[in-house]
């Protein structure tokens, strides 16, 4: 296969993007489309830079919310994977639960968790970001401790190495990249779940609350700045988790 | 067998070449402008009916000529004619029929769907193909799983049902690359005797791409002998043992084939190999 | 296909197995609930395990039993279960139409790239990225389309709004999907069809589609779990009446008098997320000749 060239991998998407933006500026100012209905992207540009500040804080929240659900949600999985891929009946078992909660809407827990965990407390936000991140962390590692193959697994024994050499040289090598595919996908949605969660309920300050409380001020410019901040986060959440993969994989040679 | 004979070949076309390959070269430019000569200046003419197998090392350009015939590549320099048309019009006409290594049947269409798929890309009808599919069936004796999935038959059956499908639409020309290269030895020689067979019964010009000396020998009129780096035609050696379709299983122990097969194998080394034999009789 | 391909026992074994984690998992609840401290497991100032009062975490048999009885105290309130089934069947429409949406736009987007290399050069970075970032936060700024946009007869209507959500978050898994199942067929393959002198569409048509239904079906129902969230969501942050996500807001402003009560959506949007699932997974039925797998002579 012939690799794309370097002018069509970066130099595509960003004319792309760049039209886009100039057609939604223009499109607004030629039809003098109402702030309400969409601003213009100099206007989100300009409140954001205003408001700088307050979408900082925003994402602070919102971002530890994330962070706290993503790390304990992917400790979660993890563990849980390695003990389903230990034994067998605790797969079977988790299997129905696990497959509900990939196709329910998690973030509709939200409501009950503010009460079992207080409704002034972060804690419940973080629940909803753990849950959505478990799913993808727990099914990845199991399918990656499961990749493990027979040749590898006979070499092993032909070499008599024991349970926990054949384990470090085969099986976390192996299953390792497949452990950060589920995270990578696991970080978009901690930052999507924390964020949900908020229009829940929920204590003020995040950046989900901060959209609806402006939005209802009708300050449009506002909450798109704040919309703009937790693209920004899901960026640095989706970045950071790539790069950690990237550094893992040429560590390992994966 | 209502498979179309070879006299009744009655078109003006019949009297050009099937195949005629003239000072042919294909050279493919890496991604850092580095250059590799698949084929350097190759010229070959097939004649309608004539069996013809290229054999050679992996990097000879076996695959890439048949490809050009194909016009699956372009050529870098060098002229295709088949039947007198260029190898594009040759496509666009379906003057020929193909068949790769892989036996490449769609699995979620049955045996006689494979076979139909042709047909059927070019508007033939429903009735008119099913008739098609079932004269072939019977061709390659495989009438009994005609409603099969692909993936419930062996590795020699694909490769029968391949070959049926490459014959749908009763080509004059066969181009065939390494059809049996993945099969056991067993089923191999029963294919090749099966392959010679249909060759004889239908009359169609084969380009047989393959890497192994006793195949060539035993199912071709002429073996073209190949070497790597650049790809060139070393020699053409005409074997033609027997009448096609009457070979049989007691030709691959006769003295003429293991002749062939050693004529083969020395142009193939580019050396006199009595020195080596001379080293294992000492 | 994995189920068919079983022997009856291993199938029953698994249904046994898994009902039976379903059963520990219900234990755990009533355990933790009878054991645990009243005010949860405090770390520092953090409560990091439930409260387990009455209120905060109601018996299983509360939260079944609730659903039994009429919605409030109205001598005319429908039962729950009714209630909560109506919503969910508003929900599923809602999701429904967004997910069509967006599997149309998915499959027009991967066809378009499938096609054109430099469009997919162009356009797959942002729509992975469009999916890295939660873009669902525009959720309650799309409420106020709901009045203002007409064009002629139509009117822009708020549960248009929710479908569109959802249609964005569907879209996703499709596109991607589809365009490495279209770019699936093996190099074979494509070198037949162009042996066979068959055009794009042709190619399309007979190759192409059924190669990527391997792809195609597991895409799928993300895009549906992801319309069922995307609906739930939206119809919260939109103030969308009648739906599941609306109850949920509702009912949880009960659960101080009446615990049982904010589980009932809860159950609902299960129901809808695992409708939605069934119903890919009926598609799956349907389609299973082109998911045979072609053996490697």
């Amino acid at each position: 296969m012939r690799q794309p060239s370097f002018a069509r991998t970066a130099l595509a998407p960003i004319i792309l993007g760049l039209a886009v933006v100039l057609l939604w500026q223009g499109a607004v100012t030629a039809f003098a489309i109402k702030p309400f209905i969409l601003p213009g992207p100099f206007t989100i540009g300009q409140q954001f830079g205003a408001n700088i500040d307050n979408v900082l804080a925003g994402m602070a929240v919102t971002g530890r919310n994330a962070l706290i659900g993503l790390v304990a949600g992917a400790l979660l999985g993890i563990l849980a994977a390695a003990v389903a891929a230990l034994a067998r009946v605790i797969d079977e078992a988790a299997e129905p639960i696990v497959a509900a909660l990939a196709v329910v809407p998690i973030v509709a827990l939200a409501p009950v968790l503010y009460t079992m965990f207080g409704a002034g407390a972060e804690t419940a936000r973080q629940i909803v970001a753990g849950l959505a991140v478990f799913v993808p962390v727990y099914v990845n590692t199991l399918k990656g401790l499961r990749q493990v193959r027979p040749i590898h697994r006979e070499l092993m024994q032909a070499y008599a190495a024991t349970g926990w050499q054949a384990t470090r040289t085969v099986t976390f090598p192996t299953a390792l990249p497949f452990v950060f595919t589920g995270l990578r996908i696991a970080s978009s949605l901690a930052v999507i779940s924390a964020l949900v969660a908020e229009y829940f309920g929920g204590p003020l300050g995040g950046l989900g609350r901060s959209i609806t409380s402006s939005a209802s001020s009708s300050n449009y410019g506002l909450a798109w700045a704040y919309v703009l901040g937790s693209i920004v986060l899901g960026l640095v959440f989706y970045c950071a988790a790539l790069a950690v993969e990237k550094l893992v994989n040429r560590r390992t040679g994966g | 067998m209502s498979v179309e004979p070879s006299v009744d070949l009655g078109a003006p076309v019949d009297t050009a070449l099937a195949v005629e390959v003239i000072n042919l070269s294909r050279v493919f430019t890496g991604r850092k402008g580095a250059t590799v000569t698949a084929l350097d200046n190759v010229s070959l003419t097939v004649r309608p009916g004539e069996f013809v197998s290229l054999i050679g090392p992996s990097g000879c350009g076996k695959s890439t000529l048949l490809r050009l015939i194909a016009d699956l590549d372009t050529p870098t320099r060098g002229t295709i004619a088949v039947f007198g048309t260029s190898a594009r019009q040759a496509r666009v006409n379906q003057a020929y029929g193909i068949a790769f290594q892989q036996a490449g049947l769609l699995p979620w269409r049955t045996v006689t769907g494979n076979i139909e798929l042709p047909l059927e890309l070019h508007g033939a009808g429903k009735a008119a193909r099913q008739a098609r599919a079932a004269e072939l069936l019977d061709l390659v004796g495989l009438t009994d799983f005609a409603a099969s999935y692909p993936d419930q038959l062996s590795g020699g059956m694909q490769q029968r049902v391949a070959i049926a499908r490459a014959l749908a639409e009763s080509p004059r020309l066969l181009l065939m690359d390494e059809p049996f290269g993945a099969l056991d030895e067993m089923t191999r020689e029963r294919m090749q005797n099966e392959l010679v067979r249909i060759c004889g019964e239908t009359g169609a010009a084969v380009v047989f791409v393959t890497h192994s000396i006793p195949e060539a020998v035993f199912l071709s009129d002429r073996v073209v002998v190949m070497s790597p780096r650049p790809g060139r035609i070393r020699d053409v050696l005409p074997v033609r043992l027997g009448e096609t379709g009457k070979r049989g299983e007691n030709l691959r122990e006769e003295e003429a084939f293991f002749r062939a097969v050693r004529q083969v194998r020395e142009l193939l080394h580019g050396e006199a190999p009595d020195r080596l034999r001379g080293v294992e009789t000492r | 296909m994995r189920a068919r391909s079983e022997p009856a026992a291993a199938l029953w074994r698994r249904v046994v197995v898994g009902a039976m984690g379903v059963v520990v998992l219900a234990l755990v609840w009533e355990l933790y609930k009878l054991l645990g401290p009243a005010d949860g497991v405090l770390v520092g100032t953090t409560t990091v395990l439930p409260r387990t009062t009455d209120l905060a975490m109601p018996h299983l048999w509360v939260m079944g039993g609730r659903v039994l009885e009429p919605v409030n105290g109205a001598s005319a309130a429908l039962p729950m279960w009714l209630v909560v089934l109506q919503a969910s069947l508003f929900t599923l429409g809602i999701a429904a139409v967004g997910w069509l949406v967006g599997v149309a736009v998915g499959l027009a987007l991967a066809l378009v790239m499938q096609r054109f290399r430099a469009a997919e050069s162009a356009i797959l970075p942002w729509i992975i990225l469009s999916q890295t970032v939660p873009l669902i936060a525009i959720a309650p700024l799309v409420r106020r389309w709901g009045a203002q946009i007409h064009l002629g007869e139509f009117t822009w209507e708020n549960w248009m709004s929710v479908a569109l959500i959802a249609s964005y978050l569907a879209f996703f898994p499709v596109s991607v999907g589809a365009l490495r199942g279209l770019s699936s067929p093996d190099a074979n393959h494509v070198d037949l069809m162009r042996c066979y002198a068959a055009g794009w569409w042709k190619t399309l048509w007979r190759l192409r589609l059924p190669a990527s239904v391997g792809y195609l079906l597991p895409a799928l129902g993300l895009a549906a779990a992801s319309a069922v969230i995307g609906t739930v969501v939206a119809e919260v942050s939109i103030a969308l009446r009648g739906g599941i996500g609306r109850l949920i807001v509702e009912y949880a402003g009960a659960a101080g008098g009446d615990p049982g009560k904010p589980w009932a959506p809860i159950f609902g949007s299960v129901l809808v997320g695992l409708v939605a699932a069934g119903f890919v997974g009926l598609i799956g039925v349907v389609l299973r000749r082109f998911r045979r797998g072609e053996v490697a002579v």
